[in-house]
């Protein structure tokens, strides 16, 4: 058919054929009648045959070269697009004897006019790679040349090109670091990721690292000004760490992408934060990572694995959102497990409770590999958590009945390995489990059995021989690992109990003697030389008892996540665990930054960027001689292009983001402007750039600002054939390309003379504003304090909202979302910052059952240190009244400056809302403080029916019964306001009722447990009926208040 | 990057193969069929498998597994989102995503797929791009193709790549000019035996689908706009301005595209919009269950609740169960031990319920574990997070608002 001369028929054995290479079948032998059809007209067929060749050119070299021709000619079409593709099937195919063909195409199309073909050549330059590795150095060139370009389209495919060609040359990026920054937000999504992870790597050889002096910075923008203005270089030991202000670039203009749809880039954007960002900004990340817990079951997975690395460091990041890595019963195992080990990591003391509660349930999941996960998971939170280590091994030992055996199993092993950490006396397990001894078949659990037997034998020293007894009974049948153990204890046994187990041991040894597996002959050899005497082993014998019976250490119960922080976050190999072929190490933060001079290329923009916006401001802005000259008015003109795509909205916050754009498209002007100044002494290539942008300047001299604008955007729109998307734009990539239309425009030369005449004028410029420009960039990033230059209004309005986006990225503020989901959680006061000297506290009532009493309401502290002096020991002195029953936090050893720590202790109030007072002591003062618990924080919620609180309610009756009416705001009328705001005010438990007017709400008090009953009648215009019922009438009429106030207030 | 792609079906066969670079053999996907076997749920296979050459990444989709191969290191996600990414191309393209639709249209399977990638990084992934570049197949095209023998591929080349707005195309033409949007909303909640809520989260997405002429730029906004805890954009959206003034501002790709979607905070209450009573019980010592099981509504505002399906796993002791649904019909599998209720729509006056018993294997000791009961329904015209939408400079029309909502009882 191939032979055919109807289109139709080739076209259908084309597909034939495409058929089948998709199965993996053999085509090849059709080569040469498949390549005649390259030249094709039909451009289906075209791409058929070119799918064809690249899947079968390796194997059919000769016949290969037939087809070069074609592309070869395809290579100088006038259309861009069969440019591209004509590039992309001659890279693709592998054929040595092309690679000089290739090269020059290569090169060819790095200089093209169109963005897209030079996208192309940037892909085509990896393929050569990969093909040739000798051709490496030309390469470089190439891809040298490709990253100056502008376009967002090529970026992503340049850098990706350079990760795989030359990683190490980081000295080509200098030049452009800043431009790959401020392009970053409009690459394609592909290109992001890339970008994004280059850069990180960039940034920890190029910059210091931010985390030594966490905290300071913030507030030494003003020494960083001066540092730099070389006046007052004395401020700089005073002040160690300034973040670099290309750091700062980077971490600005990454963060939007936190927002993409695109999981990966999310996840790069993580990790670069996670990598490079000061410790206290990290945390912006967290909302957008728990995010992509609900997308897809595969990147559920990777997320989840970076979450457990991240967390082990810094448990506080995710806390909060603890909930969200609760399991769900439709998750597949390996996200259960990951999600458990994220549990476990952020268990502390204020939420363990919630926590175990949770895992208890999990340990009743069908899935017994989940299970015995999670009771991993107990036995890794008993250690890590003293208070609940006996809460957790009562657990466990209850879960040695459970019927399944893998439960069963898992349970005897942690246990073993808690009893080890808790040397104390816990011989009632130990007994109990040797009574369990008979049932368990798994070996790992018989063996661990053995050994807390063999161990602890003289705790129990009547059941230890017998369970020898009944092992020697069956020694032949167990699995090595039991035989192993059960060697240990018998060599143990004889040395504390030899009267009774003296037959015992030798008899075991001696089958032992015997076995199949060398491991066990070896073990009863040496034991046997060990522990029974003999001539020839007098000098070990003395000391059997010593080696055998020694202290062990405990085990530790580590996360198995613990090792992967060395790994890169969201790369393959830490996904694996493993160094993948191809993994770049992340290197350590220098401990001198590299000379920051080297990135100056657009060092000019910064005053560019705010002087347009202070022209705008005050209109008459030509008169300067400084700014009139050819880059301001050009970009004057894109900026309110710019400007004018946002004009539906007029308000002030449009002029900001018009100037917001401005810099960027005024960016990118300077780096061409300065591209071309530096171009034009060398390359060929770009002089013709550089000289339409003299013309433009000429041009734009002659016209007026306005008159300029015009045609700045006009002639962008010709190009791209697209009018209505050039004005709409307001990225930089309109201005790079109205640059390009006018290098093609006017590419007749212009007179050398103004030409020079620019560099001379540049150059003066650039150093001046060089410096000049690190300060304003830094004011503009951080400076919480008015600026101290004199600035328009437009310049501190986006100052303003700078400021915003930095407050939420806050320490405190993230700190406070910890609430537990039972209602909104009010925050009060305990120790102001200036009365306790710089210790500030604060506390909340987290509404969970206290861990320590069941009497004491939970309290949690959070204490922050505001000094510039770290305070240690923070702990509680004396209390008043003294018979206050507080149980204390444990002793803060340490707080660093600007470091605050969250603590949770229970305080018995005995049912009254009389302050509980007690000092809060530093290692030098003592501050008096008391917590004066709100009514309805000292109940907590009880769950019953309906009829069950009716029949309570009767009974407490009369005396019992406070009620009044009281006047609701409009705005809580609806049955869901209501219960949120009784429940805001008191820690109560809704009942369920099925009548539509009536709401009820049950609680006991902590201290005491009595009843309280609240129950809301609603009536007509907003008014309600509230009755309390409870036996503390002191409570009732208290609560009542408060319930009041608060559905009035709305 | 991305060597080579197979697509393997749920009995284990390699029914596609796409190579970017040089070919790799087939029997690298040992290693993922081994890995197959040793997950006992399909949805248990390590998405990232290592093999001493190569490293597969693959992703289940329609019951098809995507697995592509990877020589060198690469971020996984940026993978698994590519696949993900291919396969809502397909899906967009024949409807479904199925082994046999995959089959039907090889040829335009692989002309996409080598358009999406170059050299194993993605080059194209935008719809509007691709379907300007390959046209989706649909009967009558194939009809006029066979008659005429024209093909599927566009005659021009597409302009939009080089836009500065990729995910448009140009020259959109339509005589009615609309734009729908659809507000979904999700309730997820883990919800304990005796009732009260474990964790209640709200995602929302808004989809829409415009057919619009030209290049229009539109602006929604949101009656209240703080509700929206965290927001994921399609990069249409113009974000500085959603930062300054939280108001979507955007240029729509043609046809259906999801605008954003979002996170509502989860400290406020969430009303769940049902309730279930349940009492499932085994008595130690005879072989018998007890299965009871009510659904009512509950603060709907009124709506109703539609499309109701209720799945439980029973315990592997159960044999069978001899149930009794008062409405809707029900499938009990003896095997996977998945009941499953199918209810249709809550009737408040009376509410359906499931009831009878369940025998257990003879001998067997009582479960000791309590099922997990999963509801999902569908309440339409409710957003329950309160979001609005206002539009701005085109009037649009609101064409529905619905919510579908999943809750685990545990």
């Amino acid at each position: 058919m191939l032979e055919s001369n109807k289109e139709s028929l080739k076209l259908e054995a084309m597909k034939r054929i495409v058929q089948l290479i998709s199965k993996g079948k053999n085509a090849s032998d059709l080569f040469p009648a498949v390549v005649k059809n390259v030249a094709s007209k039909n451009i289906e067929l075209k791409k058929l045959v070119y799918v064809y060749l690249v899947r079968y050119a390796e194997e059919q070299q000769d016949l290969a070269l037939l087809s070069i021709s074609t592309f070869q000619r395809a290579l100088k079409d006038p259309n861009q697009f069969i440019r591209a593709s004509a590039l992309r099937v001659l890279s693709s195919i592998r054929v040595p004897i092309i690679v000089p063909i290739m090269m020059l195409a290569i090169k060819e199309a790095a200089s093209d006019l169109s963005p897209y073909v030079r996208k192309t050549s940037a892909h085509a330059i990896q393929k050569l790679y990969s093909l040739d590795a000798d051709q490496k150095e030309q390469l470089i060139e190439v891809i040298e040349k490709l990253l100056k370009d502008k376009s967002t389209l090529v970026a992503g495919s340049v850098v990706m090109a350079f990760e795989e060609v030359c990683p190490d040359r980081i000295d080509l990026i200098h030049r452009n670091y800043r431009k790959l920054c401020n392009l970053l937000v409009d690459v394609e999504e592909w290109g992001q990721v890339v970008i994004i992870n280059m850069l990180t790597r960039y940034a920890r050889t190029q910059f210091t690292s931010p985390w030594k002096e966490d905290g300071i910075f913030d507030e030494n923008e003003k020494a960083f000004y001066d540092s730099d203005s070389e006046e007052k270089q004395g401020q700089r030991e005073a002040k160690p760490y300034i973040m670099d202000p290309d750091h700062r670039l980077l971490l600005r203009n990454t963060k939007p992408l936190l927002q993409s749809r695109n999981t990966a880039v999310v996840m790069a954007v993580a990790q670069l934060y996670w990598h490079l960002a000061p410790k206290h900004e990290v945390s912006i990340v967290t909302k957008s990572l728990v995010r992509l817990l609900r997308s897809h079951r595969e990147v559920q997975y990777v997320v989840l694995q970076n979450i457990a690395t991240m967390s082990i460091q810094r448990k506080g990041m995710f806390e909060p959102y603890m909930k969200s890595f609760y399991v769900r019963s439709t998750d597949a195992t390996h996200i259960k497990t990951l999600k458990l080990e994220i549990l476990t990591n952020l268990a502390n003391e204020a939420n363990i409770s919630t926590i175990l509660r949770e895992f208890q349930t999990y340990v009743k999941s069908q899935d017994k590999a989940f299970a015995a996960a999670t009771i991993q998971a107990i036995g890794r939170c008993a250690t890590n958590i003293s208070e609940v280590t006996d809460t957790c091994l009562n657990g466990l030992v209850l879960l040695l009945s459970n019927r399944d055996e893998t439960v069963v199993a898992e349970s005897v092993v942690v246990i073993k390995k808690l009893l080890q950490t808790q040397p104390t006396q816990h011989s009632d397990i130990i007994k109990h489990m040797a009574k369990l001894f008979d049932n368990i078949t798994v070996p790992m659990a018989r063996a661990s059995i053995l050994w807390l037997m063999g161990e602890y034998c003289e705790r129990v020293p009547k059941i230890a021989p017998d369970v020898l007894r009944k092992m020697a009974k069956t020694f032949t049948a167990e699995e090595d690992i039991v035989k192993l153990q059960t060697v240990n204890l018998a060599a143990k046994l004889y040395l504390t109990n030899s009267k009774q187990t003296k037959l015992l041991t030798q008899y075991i040894l001696n089958l032992g003697k015997y076995d199949q597996n060398y491991d066990i002959r070896d073990r009863t050899r040496f034991i046997r030389q060990l522990i029974v005497p003999s001539e020839k082993s007098g000098a070990l014998n003395k000391y059997a008892r010593r080696i055998l019976l020694a202290s062990k250490p405990a085990p530790v119960l580590e996360s198995a996540f613990k090792d992967r922080d060395r790994f890169q976050l969201g790369t393959l190999s830490h996904s694996l665990n493993i160094k993948t072929t191809g993994y770049q190490e992340l290197s350590d933060w220098p401990a001198v930054a590299p000379d920051p001079s080297v990135r100056n290329v657009e060092v000019i923009e910064p005053v560019q960027e705010w002087a347009p916006s202070l022209g705008k401001a005050k209109k008459p802005k030509s008169d300067d001689k400084f700014y009139s000259d050819d880059e301001e008015k050009d970009e004057e003109g894109s900026g309110s292009g710019s400007e004018d795509s946002s004009s539906s909205s007029s308000s002030g916050s449009s002029e900001e983001s018009g100037s917001e754009s401005e810099e960027e498209s005024s960016r990118d002007l300077e780096k061409t402007s300065s591209d071309s100044e530096k171009s034009s002494s060398g390359s060929e290539a770009s002089s013709s750039e550089s000289e339409s942008q003299q013309k433009e300047k000429k041009r734009a001299k002659k016209v007026t600002p306005r008159k300029s604008k015009q045609t700045a955007a006009d002639s962008g729109s010709d190009e791209n054939g697209n009018g209505p998307l050039g004005k709409t734009s307001s990225s930089s990539a309109e201005s790079s390309s109205s640059e390009e239309s006018d290098s093609s425009e006017d590419s007749d030369s212009d007179s050398p003379a103004p030409q020079k005449k620019t560099v001379g004028k540049t150059k003066p410029k650039v150093e001046v504003k060089s410096k000049k420009e690190v300060s304003l960039l830094d004011l503009d990033d951080f400076s919480p304090a008015p600026p101290s230059a004199p600035k328009s209004s437009v310049f501190s309005s986006s100052l303003l909202s700078d400021l915003e986006g930095l407050s939420l990225s806050n320490v405190s503020s993230a700190m406070q979302v910890t609430t537990s989901s039972f209602g909104p959680v009010k925050t009060y006061e305990l120790l102001h910052h200036m009365t306790g000297k710089g210790l500030s506290a604060k506390y909340h009532f987290p509404r969970q059952p206290c861990l320590y009493q069941p009497s004491m309401v939970a309290v949690q502290v959070i204490l922050t240190n505001s000094s510039d002096h770290s305070l240690e020991e923070i702990h509680i002195g004396d209390r008043s009244p003294a018979s206050l029953n507080v149980h204390c936090f444990n002793t803060v050893e340490r707080l660093e400056p600007g470091a605050s720590v969250s603590v949770s202790m229970g305080i018995d109030f005995s049912d009254s809302t009389q302050a509980a007072n007690f000092q809060l002591c530093t290692k030098e003062d003592q501050f008096s403080v008391s917590i004066q618990p709100a009514v309805g924080e000292l109940v907590m919620p009880s769950t019953m029916k309906e009829p069950d609180f009716c029949s309570e309610q009767r009974k407490l009756m009369g005396m019992n019964e406070t009620s009044a009416t009281i006047a609701m705001a409009t705005a809580n009328t609806s049955k869901q306001n209501i219960s949120k705001q009784v429940l805001s005010v008191a820690n109560v438990g809704v009942v369920s009722s099925d009548q539509n007017n009536l709401q009820r709400f049950a609680g006991r008090t902590v201290s005491s447990g009595a009843l309280v009953l609240v129950t809301l009648e609603l009536r007509e215009s907003s008014t309600a009926l509230l009755t309390i019922n409870t036996e503390k009438t002191v409570m009732a009429s208290m609560l009542l208040r408060d319930l009041k106030q608060a559905l009035y207030q709305a | 990057m991305i060597h080579s792609l197979f697509l393997i079906n749920a009995s284990g066969d390699i029914f596609l193969e796409k190579h970017w670079k040089s070919v790799v053999s087939r029997s690298v996907c040992d290693y993922f069929f081994e890995a197959q076997e040793r997950a006992t749920e399909p949805e248990n296979v390590p998405p990232v498998i290592p093999t001493p050459h190569h490293y597969l990444i693959s992703v289940l989709r329609h019951r098809i597994y995507f697995v592509a191969v990877i020589q060198s290191e690469v971020p996984p996600l940026f993978v698994i989102e590519f696949l993900h990414r291919v396969v809502d191309t397909f899906q967009d393209y024949f409807g479904v995503c199925t082994e046999a639709a995959i089959k039907d249209n090889v040829v335009v399977v692989y002309e996409l797929l080598e358009e999406m990638l170059d050299n194993g990084f993605p080059l194209a992934t935008e719809s509007n791009i691709l379907k300007e570049l390959i046209k989706p197949p649909t009967i009558l095209r194939t009809m006029v193709n066979t008659i005429t023998g024209s093909t599927n591929v566009g005659e021009q080349l597409p302009t939009g790549q080089l836009s500065v707005v990729p995910w448009r195309r140009t020259g959109v033409k339509y005589t009615n000019n609309e734009a729908y949007f659809d507000v979904v909303e999700e309730i997820d909640a883990i919800i304990d035996k005796s009732g009260s809520t474990i964790t209640a989260e709200i995602q929302g997405v808004i989809d829409a689908c415009v057919k619009l002429t030209g290049m229009p730029d539109l602006t929604l906004s949101f009656m209240n706009p703080r509700l929206l805890d965290d927001v994921s954009f399609h990069p249409c959206v113009r974000f500085k301005r959603w930062e300054a003034e939280r108001i979507l501002s955007f240029i729509p790709p043609d046809g259906n595209f999801r605008l954003l979607s979002y996170h509502v905070s989860s400290q406020n209450l969430v009303a769940i919009p049902v309730y279930v009573k349940h009492n499932i019980t085994f008595r130690e010592g005879s072989s018998q269950g007890r299965f009871d099981l009510t659904l009512g509504p509950k603060q709907t505002m009124g709506k109703a609740v539609e499309s109701v399906l209720v799945s439980s796993q029973l315990p592997r002791g159960v044999l069978n169960a001899n149930l009794n649904p008062s409405q809707g019909t029900y499938t009990f599998d003896p095997v996977t031990k998945l009941l499953t209720w199918d209810v249709g729509k809550i009737n408040p006056q009376k509410l359906p319920s499931l009831k009878g018993t369940m025998n257990l294997q003879a001998g067997a000791s009582k479960p000791d574990e309590n099922p997990t009961i999963n509801i999902q329904f569908k309440i339409q015209q409710m957003a329950i997070s309160g979001t609005q939408l206002h539009t701005h400079p085109h009037t649009l029309q609101l064409q529905s608002q619905s919510s579908s909502s999943q809750l685990t009882t545990a």
